[in-house]
């Protein structure tokens, strides 16, 4: 009896929630790296071509950059307080898309291409498929290629760069992938587009997006984003590798009529296509031989688009193009799952 | 290097706090709640009832079916209840509750071997079953089962798991820089029984003073000493043998399919002591650690001692408790009482102050690819916390669910903050359910 008893007392001692401890499942040690952290890095990784491109083309380049921003994020806004959505506006997503379109504008675009740009990017093309991680295509190209479309006077009107904000006359004239289309569309070679010097084009002294111009900037953010691994090397080497293989074999076979490949690699969108747009996490294939077969179908488009295309430029086109193949990317390109290799014997 | 290559990850490991702290004891509690059920495998039946008087080192509980273990009194006392008491598992388990004499009188029985050597490897077996020794590294699978597959699987090789890749435990690497003999002596002892003439030890590297250690006592004989660099979760059974052979275990098989067998080093150590002492395994070695804990450090501990026991012998708590975790943060089990006993399989208690346990929602998965970069099996993890949302855990076994060892890599690196392993867990369960309705 008196065991019995206290039995019956420990019992009701051990049912006391002293103290109160939290019950989880494991793991009880999370990563570091959210949402946020990686989006408001990507933005920073920007820095370095946004100030290239203020450089190089002055205030033109600065509301652009400012119109766009402040209408991806007032866009996103907008849409989750009609619909009632939580708001993410401040997880810097928006911010990147806005970030990343104003960089594929030509510099000095009306405020109003901005806007459009922005709020089509965000409601279209992001909050309307279910927001961010169920948007199929990367929104700020989308917007890019819609407006290119619709407006391809606003789009093709590409200022000479003019260093140091030196004024906002600044005139007119034509990119390096322009120059070469209208040469390869009239027969007459390269035509002006052998005249590019290669270290403009890599410090980003030549016409064309605000944010494409200078590679060494580029390369700078890139180099950020690899190092704290938000993208991986599998797509930009994959999809430039891409381009230059097959702009280099064409090269050699006639130089008198195709670029050669560093020309393709310094103009034109493929350096800020292949490390900031064609990695879009939330766009891209998300196992590294998905990426590497992304990438290698991002470059050939280009290319495609180069050689032959109605238009002078194709990295905008060739990543929207694969996105549409990532899921299927992902469904047929599975990493090899340990222990698969070997069958086991007497069993099934 | 020799690692698993490409994948797992680098979780903050907080080690220093405690790996250059000896092994201590603590003072003996008055009282142990000695589960019936220490082991994966069915629970012993009780030996003892309500005011019998025991020795240390008797057996109170035993073995049931193939699959199970028997328990030993840890102290020398009065048996004062069997009943359902909290198992650090989550749920309660039957439990022999003896109050302590505090003369810690050990039963005078114990056999001794001087030399194993000549001894036939059914009875090491056996003595190796009747000392309830289990898989100390937290898996808790009865060891003789182990060191008994089935005749048509060669085994070639043994090797003991000294990675401890989880964050904050340093008991293993304390016990491989104080105890590398015994370490080394059960070894051989596995290695005898198997009759394999392959031995290896697997450490990681950031455990310099055990690797060193363990190579001394090593020396002379045809035990290779791995150094393996830091990656979790290496020390998952099948990551461990890919890193220290290149052997890949197949999908569904088991170690031995590749003529493998991989025992913790703390089970090593514990097969020692009972082959060579007749002492069964009634202690083992805890690491006390966390910012929510006063004291922290590696002690030896009496299994069935409570919680609320050690915390006190470990100057109490440092402000309120958030969670108290039995084992490592990436696979360790919360406790939802402080009158929990230490088990044969605890290797660690992690006390993270309230402060430290954030709550967040979890939001839509970015498509980033973090988690499948870093699941050491390399399947989607992506797919089965997408699948689950959904409503299709049907639809994961396509992409190899089962393969899934639950080691919460693609969790920690989720910057969504999804739940993967959680809803991995889920679907698992769910599919167990629609296979138990179909039989």
């Amino acid at each position: 009896m008196a065991e019995a008893a206290e039995q019956e007392e420990k019992k009701g001692r051990l049912e006391e929630p002293t103290p109160k401890l939290i019950l989880t499942s494991s793991p009880h040690q999370l990563s570091q790296d959210s949402i946020e952290r990686i989006m408001w890095t990507v933005v920073l990784a920007l820095a370095p071509a946004s100030l290239a491109g203020l450089y190089f083309f002055g205030w033109g380049a600065l509301y652009v950059l400012i119109v766009s921003v402040c209408s991806t994020m007032a866009a996103e806004a907008i849409y989750q307080r009609l619909s009632g959505n939580s708001m993410t506006v401040t997880d810097g997503s928006a911010a990147v898309t806005g970030l990343l379109l104003g960089l594929t504008l030509p510099p000095g675009s009306p405020w109003w291409l901005c806007v459009v740009g922005g709020f089509f990017a965000i409601i279209i093309c992001k909050q309307l498929y279910g927001g961010l991680g169920f948007n199929p295509f990367n929104p700020a190209l989308m917007s890019r290629v819609f407006l290119l479309i619709a407006f391809p006077l606003q789009m093709t009107k590409w200022p000479v760069p003019r260093p140091f904000f030196s004024g906002m006359d600044a005139s007119t004239g034509a990119t390096p992938l322009g120059n070469l289309q209208v040469a390869r569309l009239t027969g007459k070679g390269l035509g002006k587009a052998a005249e590019l010097n290669i270290w403009d084009a890599f410090i980003g002294n030549i016409g064309g997006s605000i944010g494409e111009v200078s590679a060494i900037a580029l390369l700078i953010g890139a180099a950020c984003l690899l190092y704290k691994q938000y993208i991986s090397w599998h797509i930009p080497v994959s999809m430039i590798g891409t381009v230059m293989i097959f702009s280099g074999i064409f090269w050699v076979i006639d130089p008198s009529k195709y670029a050669n490949p560093v020309f393709h690699l310094f103009t034109g969108g493929l350096i800020i296509g292949a490390f900031f747009m064609a990695t879009d996490m939330v766009t891209c294939p998300v196992t590294l031989k998905g990426q590497l077969l992304f990438g290698f179908g991002c470059g050939l488009i280009t290319v495609i688009i180069r050689m032959w295309g109605g238009y002078p430029e194709g990295v905008s086109f060739a990543i929207v193009l694969m996105n549409i193949v990532s899921p299927m990317i992902d469904r047929y390109l599975r990493p090899v799952r340990y222990g698969s290799v070997k069958k086991v014997e007497g069993r099934r | 290097m020799w690692t698993i290559a490409g994948e797992g990850i680098h979780p903050t490991d907080r080690k220093s706090e405690t790996s250059s702290i000896p092994i201590s004891e603590i003072k003996p509690p008055a009282k142990v709640v000695i589960p019936l059920s220490q082991h994966i495998g069915a629970p012993c039946d009780p030996l003892v009832k309500i005011g019998d008087i025991v020795k240390k080192y008797q057996k109170v509980g035993e073995a049931k079916g193939v699959v199970s273990s028997p328990v030993h009194s840890s102290v020398s006392g009065k048996v004062v209840a069997i009943g359902r008491f909290p198992h650090p598992s989550g749920n309660q388990s039957n439990s022999i509750v003896i109050e302590s004499d505090g003369k810690d009188e050990a039963i005078d029985s114990l056999k001794e071997h001087s030399d194993y050597s000549g001894l036939d490897p059914d009875v090491l077996k056996d003595i190796i079953l009747g000392s309830g020794i289990v898989g100390m590294g937290g898996a808790t699978f009865p060891t003789h089962v182990k060191l008994n597959p089935p005749k048509e699987k060669k085994i070639t090789a043994v090797i003991l798991n000294g990675a401890e890749c989880e964050p904050f435990l340093t008991s293993d690497d304390r016990l491989m820089v104080e105890k590398s003999r015994e370490v080394i002596e059960g070894l051989k002892i596995f290695m005898h029984i198997m009759g394999v003439r392959e031995g290896y030890v697997g450490i990681e590297n950031d455990k310099p003073g055990a690797i060193e250690a363990i190579k001394k006592s090593a020396s002379g004989t045809n035990i290779k000493v791995i150094s393996l660099a830091k990656k979790y979760p290496q020390g998952a059974e099948k990551q461990l043998i890919k890193s220290v052979t290149g052997k890949e275990v197949p999908s569904g098989g088991l170690p031995m399919d590749v003529g493998i067998v991989v025992q913790n080093v703390g089970t090593a150590a514990a097969v020692y002591n009972a082959v060579r002492y007749g002492i069964p395994l009634v202690d083992r070695i805890v690491t006390v650690t966390g910012n929510g804990i006063n004291r922290r450090g590696n002690f030896r501990i009496p299994v069935g001692t409570l919680l609320e026991h050690v915390i006190a012998e470990c100057g109490g708590l440092a402000g309120e408790p958030g969670k108290i975790i039995f084992g490592g943060p990436m696979m360790g089990i919360a406790q939802y009482s402080m009158l929990v006993p230490i088990l044969k399989g605890t290797s660690g208690i992690l006390v993270i102050p309230k402060g430290e346990v954030a709550f967040e929602d979890f939001r839509a998965c970015i498509r980033c690819g973090r988690c499948v970069q870093a699941c050491p099996i390399r399947l989607l993890p992506n797919m089965y916390s997408i699948l689950c949302e959904a409503g299709k855990p049907k639809d994961a076994e396509e992409y190899h669910i089962l393969d899934c060892i639950e080691c919460g890599c693609c969790t920690y690196v989720c910057p969504s903050r999804r739940p993967i392993v959680q809803q991995i867990r889920y679907i698992k369960a769910e599919m167990r359910k629609a296979k138990s309705r179909v039989a």
